[in-house]
């Protein structure tokens, strides 16, 4: 069988530092081929070696059976490989016809022909089932249809290999099923594609060839069907991984947290959580399970301080915590991983270890009169990044920026956990983490159970809430719909009452059917 | 190429370009730049009277360049520097002309009623942002033009209907018998130290209290800020505040040193624009801040002295100082060449 490219003993250092190490890729024609490895396994830097904007320093790169140089993306674009970003690249207020010929317009007498240009794209969305208005302005469509028009301006330019740079980590469920769809659609019309994820049930489901990176160093290629996910993920973390959280069963004790009728609206006014009621014991996690948007993050910041409550109050430890300042609620004893951790978990342009004291700066024995102590910040910070195992190039000096996800992720769970409170809120704490991490962090939540604390977990993955919780609330629309035991539930029951069934009405379904 | 080779070499670079395009600028407008710079060299260092000049003159932008400097760290942008430090001109020339203390209580007194009439011209708006969300530079901006009028006006009030206001009594001056023996007579006073000390405090502030790391918090990130349970609205009126106040001592210098009074003002000072620049050049550190300062007044002073000894017109004398001033700002091109340069060697190699 030919190979469409052909990347043979790639090597690619940074300074001492080594992120590529003799690794091999081979793509067929006609065929989905995964790269997977953990964040920080090498696999943009092998991607940007194959777009031309990192030269190799060893190694071959073969397109269509012939040794290539590509030394800037459009070379790459010449050759015939195009890259969907996991960024998108897209000009917000242009139309899907201006953004996909930007860079390469097409002139009649000096002006933008751009009827032409959107009959080709209309033929093109067709073709391959994309279903993109041409016509319709970016700021306007869908997130998911936003990747297409990134799909569609590679095809545009002819390209016939096509690089998924995490292509999933924005989309809904929904979105992630068509879009699977479409990358089958587009094997059939002759492409091949090279599928960058670290998600295993992804790759099981597309992709026929898996080339698995650990830390640099090329591990392997197998293929998928003789392959499960067990072992794609021992191959990319090197070891053996847990998928079901191993866990003593729960010993709930005194109600930590009680939330009694809360109404909280969103900035717009509109009421989003309505009429809420939730108890979280000491000694147990509650997961809270529900689609994005049903009123999740309103419940989260009303807890904690930083949205107004509408109705209703909060309780900590008996005592009332409603409408006090952020501060005062975590000093009496929340701690808080925030769901978008760039926007509320880190000062990215802070040092880590700077990051790492964001919560206790003001307090002795970190700061006296005023002035902060940064010996005993970094003291500090060096502590919880060995406790956590947070890696990064420079320790605790580095910029938050610089570490990958799951170590930022790991640097703000040591940052909440180290101040032991008696609640800690953990918001979508895995989101965009490979497995290994996820392990990692389900670990740390588990333990703060068992050391009787109480810990609430807000999630948008069922396994996750699953494996994890002691007790589900499944939130819908604003309001608790029913709570149930992980060990009685199964994922569909919990898939209707996201989707708003109550049991009750479900039985009474399956009755009349 | 190390890199604290190309730490040194880029600054040294830059101005040599800057020197070289100004030498063809002259030279094409029919002046000789030998001329021309020699009367620049000689105009910042002739003789002990215009090195104190020099000073003087850079004393002022210190003051103006750590404000806008300190503004920026913190997510803010203080075009209103220039209004500011007029404000706190006039507040210094005021209380020097209009009471009767001890030296040792007059100086500081002045000094403080600069500082917190530039603070209060930054309050606004940074109570606006902070409030009403209402951008600082549109506020800013516009309240340079408010302060000009206001200080002509209370100009007006404070003397009775004349241009200036009398002079500052002599305990409340900044110029001392010692340095004007030593600098030929200059107009050099002693708030080149109190520009150091304002140096040293703004890298205390930034560097080494919870209030630098929160308004440094803030300025980066809202969000994270407000989530670790800082009054965000508080350290952005602070941080205009803070920024003001340094302004406002720009404005003491003149008073108190330089001048030792204050005149209607028919234009802008141009000394806050000016520390725009300055914070630039200087990467918004307090030192670099120092070091712009002293580039951006050397040149000024210096570029006084074109005119009249080689006889370049002060428009060309701009030019050439603005020519310096860009490739200084522009280093990261000289970075850039000096890296590839670097590259091609060791391939070569």
């Amino acid at each position: 069988m030919e190979y469409v490219i052909e990347m043979l003993g790639i090597r690619k250092q940074f300074g001492d530092f080594v992120a590529n190490d003799n690794i091999t890729l081979q793509l067929k024609k006609g065929e989905i081929h995964a790269l997977l490895g953990e964040n920080g396994a090498g696999k943009s830097t092998l991607m940007n070696v194959l777009f031309g904007l990192y030269q190799p320093e060893a190694g071959k790169i073969r397109v269509h059976g012939k040794d290539v140089k590509i030394t800037d993306p459009n070379v790459a674009n010449k050759l015939g490989i195009g890259m969907v970003h996991q960024h998108f690249m897209l000009v917000e207020n242009f139309t899907v016809t201006e953004n996909i010929i930007l860079g390469s317009e097409p002139t009649k007498m000096g002006t933008i022909n751009i009827k032409d240009a959107a009959k080709k794209v209309q033929t093109l969305s067709e073709q391959y089932g994309l279903n993109v208005d041409p016509y319709a302005k970016i700021e306007d469509i869908s997130v998911g249809m936003q990747q297409r028009v990134e799909i569609l301006k590679t095809l545009y330019r002819g390209a016939d290999i096509i690089i998924f740079d995490e292509p999933t980590a924005s989309l809904t469920p929904q979105e992630i099923t068509e879009l699977m769809q479409i990358m089958k659609r587009l094997i059939e019309e002759g492409k091949s594609i090279i599928l960058i994820t670290h998600k295993l049930n992804e790759i099981m489901e597309v992709s026929d060839q898996v080339t698995v990176i650990r830390k640099g160093k090329g591990i392997g290629t197998v293929t998928t069907s003789e392959t499960n996910p067990t072992e794609l993920a021992e191959l990319m973390v090197g070891r053996q991984v847990v998928f079901k959280t191993e866990k003593i069963a729960s010993n709930p004790k005194e109600v930590v947290l009680q939330i009694d009728s809360l109404t909280v609206a969103d900035n717009r006014g509109i009421d989003k959580v309505k009429n809420l009621n939730l108890t979280v014991r000491a000694g147990e996690i509650v997961g809270i399970a529900g689609i994005d948007g049903n009123g999740q993050s309103e419940l989260i910041e009303a807890i904690t301080g930083l949205r107004k409550v509408k109705n209703g109050n909060i309780k900590l430890n008996g005592k009332e915590i409603t409408g006090l300042k952020p501060r005062k609620i975590t000093e009496s004893g929340v701690g808080h991983i925030p769901q978008d951790r760039h926007k509320h978990g880190l000062v990215l342009d802070f040092p880590i270890g700077h990051n790492i004291a964001l919560q206790t700066y003001y307090n002795k024995p970190i700061s006296k009169n005023g002035v902060i102590d940064y010996k005993k910040v970094n003291e500090f910070a060096r502590q919880i990044i060995d406790q956590y195992d947070v890696r990064s190039g420079e320790g605790e000096m580095s910029l938050a920026r610089s570490l990958s996800g799951g170590n930022q992720q790991k640097a703000i769970i040591g940052r909440e956990v180290e101040r032991n409170p008696d609640l800690l809120i953990a918001a979508l704490p895995t989101r965009g983490l490979d497995v290994g991490a996820i392990e990692f962090i389900h670990k740390r939540l588990i333990e703060q159970r068992d050391k009787g604390k109480a810990v609430l977990l807000i999630s948008f993955e069922l396994d996750e809430v699953m494996n994890v919780s002691d007790q589900i609330a499944v939130i819908y629309d604003g309001y608790i719909i029913d709570t149930v035991s992980p060990h009685e539930t199964t994922e569909q029951e919990l898939g209707l009452l996201m989707a708003g069934q109550s049991l009750q009405d479900n039985k009474k379904v399956g009755g009349t059917q | 190429m190390s890199k604290r080779l190309v730490n040194i070499l880029v600054p040294l670079i830059s101005i040599l370009l800057g020197l070289i395009i100004g030498a063809i600028v002259m030279a094409v407008s029919g002046f000789n730049p030998i001329d021309g710079y020699v009367a620049l060299w000689n105009g910042i260092f002739m003789d002990t009277y215009t090195m104190g000049e020099t000073v003087r003159q850079i004393t002022p932008y210190i003051f103006s360049g750590l404000a806008v400097a300190f503004a920026f760290r913190t997510g803010l942008f203080n075009i209103g520097v220039e209004g500011q430090l007029i404000m706190g001109w006039l507040a210094a020339a005021w209380v020097g002309q209009a009471f009767e203390l001890p030296a040792v209580i007059h100086v500081p007194v002045a000094l403080i009623a600069a500082a917190a009439a530039g603070a209060l011209w930054a309050f606004i708006p940074g109570l606006l942002k902070a409030k009403l969300q209402v951008h600082e530079v549109i506020v800013t901006i516009m309240m340079n033009y408010t302060a000009l009028h206001v200080v002509n006006a209370l100009i007006g009030v404070i003397s009775g209907g004349e241009e200036r206001t009398e002079k500052i009594h002599e305990s409340a001056s900044l110029r001392s018998d010692f340095l004007e023996t030593i600098t030929d007579y200059s107009r050099m006073h002693w708030g080149f130290l109190i520009a150091l000390l304002a140096v040293v405090i703004m890298w205390f502030i930034l560097q080494k209290t919870t209030l630098g790391y929160e308004l440094k918090a803030v300025g980066f990130n809202k969000n994270a800020s407000e989530y670790a349970g800082m009054n965000v609205n508080k350290n952005i009126i602070l941080a205009m505040v803070i920024s003001g106040a340094f302004a406002g001592l720009g404005g003491a210098m003149e008073a108190l040193g330089t001048f030792e009074n204050m005149s209607k003002l028919h234009a802008s000072t141009g000394i806050g624009f000016d520390g725009i620049a300055v914070a630039l050049l200087g990467a918004n550190q307090p030192f670099g801040v120092l070091l712009g300062a002293i580039l951006f007044g050397a040149l000024k002073n210096g570029g006084l002295n074109m005119p009249s000894e080689a006889g370049v017109p002060t428009e060309i004398v701009s030019i050439v100082i603005a020519l310096i001033i860009f490739f200084v700002a522009s280093g990261y091109i000289i970075r850039v060449a000096l890296e590839r340069f670097g590259k091609k060697r060791k391939e070569e190699k």
